[in-house]
């Protein structure tokens, strides 16, 4: 179960261009939830999920995993708990090492890094079955520089990476983003099948509000650094893009007439 | 016929002195190739790891166990510009100028205040000497420099396969995909400027050896001299050494190569007191030659990027 509790965020203190990201926010996930996170920029979806994730520190407030407190722990300690995918396909993996040594990097995730072998005959068996479930025909390339990919390509080895040691928590951040319709949809196609299989709690930030509505069991949006809408079960079945913009214009409008 | 004659006979201490500056290059390689940093420290390390080992050796200390003090000098001082970078902020290439900068007080004070110190190749044993560079013996010293290269890169072949050895990879490769795998990406940074520094010293006193003295201006402009020879390797072998190993003998190749062009060079009739604008000259045009071939011979370069991707089915597309 992920807590967090009264999260505040600002950035550029005391300057003319502080921002206040993220603003009060509290959200509770249970274990297995598939959280899609919809919101306009500056919102504070990112925001959350780096908070979580450990890239810079709250100013406020209290981050549980499990009942564990995350809140004062570096990112790479945190790391252990969580599997993260990015919106950038180059920033969830090494371009200039292997295929087999990025996935030999993921495996190794959350133990100690020693003098043992980076990487065994035994691990590549278990990569190439695991490569082979992308269906993208990695597991025949298993040397190739991960530079040599193209976007979609890394994004499924970055998702992959992120599940080789099953996470308390997995953080997709716009992940499909930088990516064309076609490979997007088979990307996201991946990620239902490994969330699903591996009954992964998730929290999924997106622009599309139809994969929004078609992915996981509850739908939250975002606003100035708060929860504004969040939508579950029956409810979220049966939502369509046209309920759902209307509640992303009402809540727009509001925010614009408190301001 | 007088100059091939003199190329010649200069040419086995060129080799020499090129495999032992190899030795710093391959550290050089560590930062500047592998961690992705721009390290100055070597500058200083250079003349520490020797003051350690000659002062060391004229006290009576085994050559052994002096080479050994170098090391773990040189790691000290990595250790220095490593916690200068990580914990306290500074950009990587200034924390290098600070500790290259205190280094120069720091030898001075080794050596007992003194600007050089020679050892004497009849009292003591030394590992590797200039007078017998032109002997047939196992003492010759590019026998003895090409043992000390083939095992650092064994070692430091291994050591980049261990788990350890590849985050350490990992964190040059891509800091935020190592920190959101768990990587400590300041702790393998400061270990790896540690490791870099300990080899550069122990050249550092291999080469004091081989001179016959210790000089506290002996690494000025090292870190020049070793991005010549890891540049070098790099053009000149890219193409055909791929494994690490091949890789880090491409740099020690390339150290050997930059000191025969040297000296080549100097015997056309060129003053000593040139070369360290010559080096500069060769190691601008060398890095020059990458971006260069990016830029104006784009189109061959896409044309062949593209026959790959066709050679491979397409499979990219994906």
């Amino acid at each position: 179960m992920l807590e967090l509790k009264g999260i505040y965020k600002t950035f550029n203190a005391g300057t003319v261009n502080e921002k206040r990201a993220i603003d009060g926010l509290d959200l509770t996930l249970e274990n297995g939830d598939f959280v899609t996170v919809i919101g306009g920029n500056g919102a504070g979806k990112s925001t959350t999920l780096n908070l979580i994730a450990g890239v810079y520190p709250v100013d406020a407030g209290l981050i549980r995993l499990n009942g564990f407190n995350l809140t004062g722990l570096p990112e790479h300690k945190r790391a252990r708990f969580l599997g993260r995918v990015f919106q950038d396909p180059m920033m969830g993996t090494a371009a200039t090492m292997g295929i087999e040594e990025n996935l030999a990097l993921a495996y190794r995730r959350g133990k100690r890094r020693g003098l043992s072998y980076g990487i065994t005959n035994e691990e590549r068996k278990i990569y190439r079955e695991k490569l082979a479930t992308l269906g993208l025909g990695l597991e025949d390339r298993m040397t190739s520089k991960v530079g040599l990919l193209s976007g979609g390509q890394r994004q499924a080895l970055t998702l992959l990476m992120a599940t080789l040691q099953k996470p308390d928590l997995l953080l997709l951040d716009e992940h499909t983003a930088a990516l064309d319709p076609k490979t997007a949809d088979k990307v996201l196609q991946l990620t239902e099948e490994i969330v699903a299989r591996d009954n992964l709690t998730t929290l999924m930030v997106t622009h599309n509000m139809k994969n929004a509505i078609q992915y996981g069991n509850r739908l939250i949006m975002m606003d100035a650094g708060r929860v504004v809408v969040d939508i579950r079960g029956e409810e979220k079945k049966n939502l369509t893009v046209r309920e759902l913009l209307e509640k992303f214009n009402i809540e727009s409008d509001r925010m614009l007439l408190s301001e | 016929m007088d100059f091939f004659s003199n190329l010649l006979a200069a040419l086995p201490g060129a080799v020499a002195q090129g495999l032992i500056w190899g030795l710093m290059a391959i550290g050089v390689y560590i930062t500047f190739k592998v961690l992705d940093l721009a390290d100055l420290t070597v500058d200083g390390t250079m003349a520490t790891g020797g003051a350690v080992c000659i002062v060391l050796m004229t006290n009576g200390v085994n050559v052994w166990v002096a080479l050994l003090c170098a090391f773990l000098a040189g790691m000290l001082a990595g250790l220095i510009t490593g916690v200068l970078h990580t914990f306290m902020g500074i950009p990587a290439i200034l924390a290098g100028i600070l500790t290259q900068l205190a280094l120069f007080s720091i030898n001075l004070r080794i050596m007992g205040k003194k600007a050089n110190m020679a050892i004497n190749p009849d009292n003591f044993d030394l590992l590797v000497s200039l007078r017998n560079v032109k002997k047939v013996t196992l003492e010759n010293p590019i026998f003895v420099a090409v043992v000390f290269t083939i095992v650092v890169i064994v070692v430091l072949y291994w050591f980049f396969g261990t788990s350890l050895g590849c985050s350490i990879r990992a964190t040059g490769a891509n800091p935020n995909m190592s920190r959101a795998q768990g990587i400590n990406v300041n702790f393998n940074k400061v270990l790896g400027l540690m490791l870099s520094n300990g080899i550069v010293a122990l050249s550092s006193a291999l080469y004091c050896q081989y001179q016959g003295f210790a000089d506290v201006n002996a690494g000025r402009g090292a870190i020049v001299i070793g991005l010549a020879a890891v540049i070098i390797g790099e053009v000149l072998f890219s193409r055909i050494f791929r494994n690490f190993a091949l890789k880090l003998l491409s740099v020690a190749l390339g150290a050997v190569i930059y000191y025969i062009v040297i000296q080549f060079v100097l015997t056309l009739g060129l003053d000593t007191n040139d070369l360290k604008l010559i080096t500069a000259a060769v190691v601008a045009i060398f890095l020059a030659i990458p971006y260069w071939k990016g830029k104006y011979f784009k189109g061959a370069g896409k044309a062949i990027a593209k026959a790959g991707a066709q050679a491979k089915g397409g499979e990219d597309n994906a």
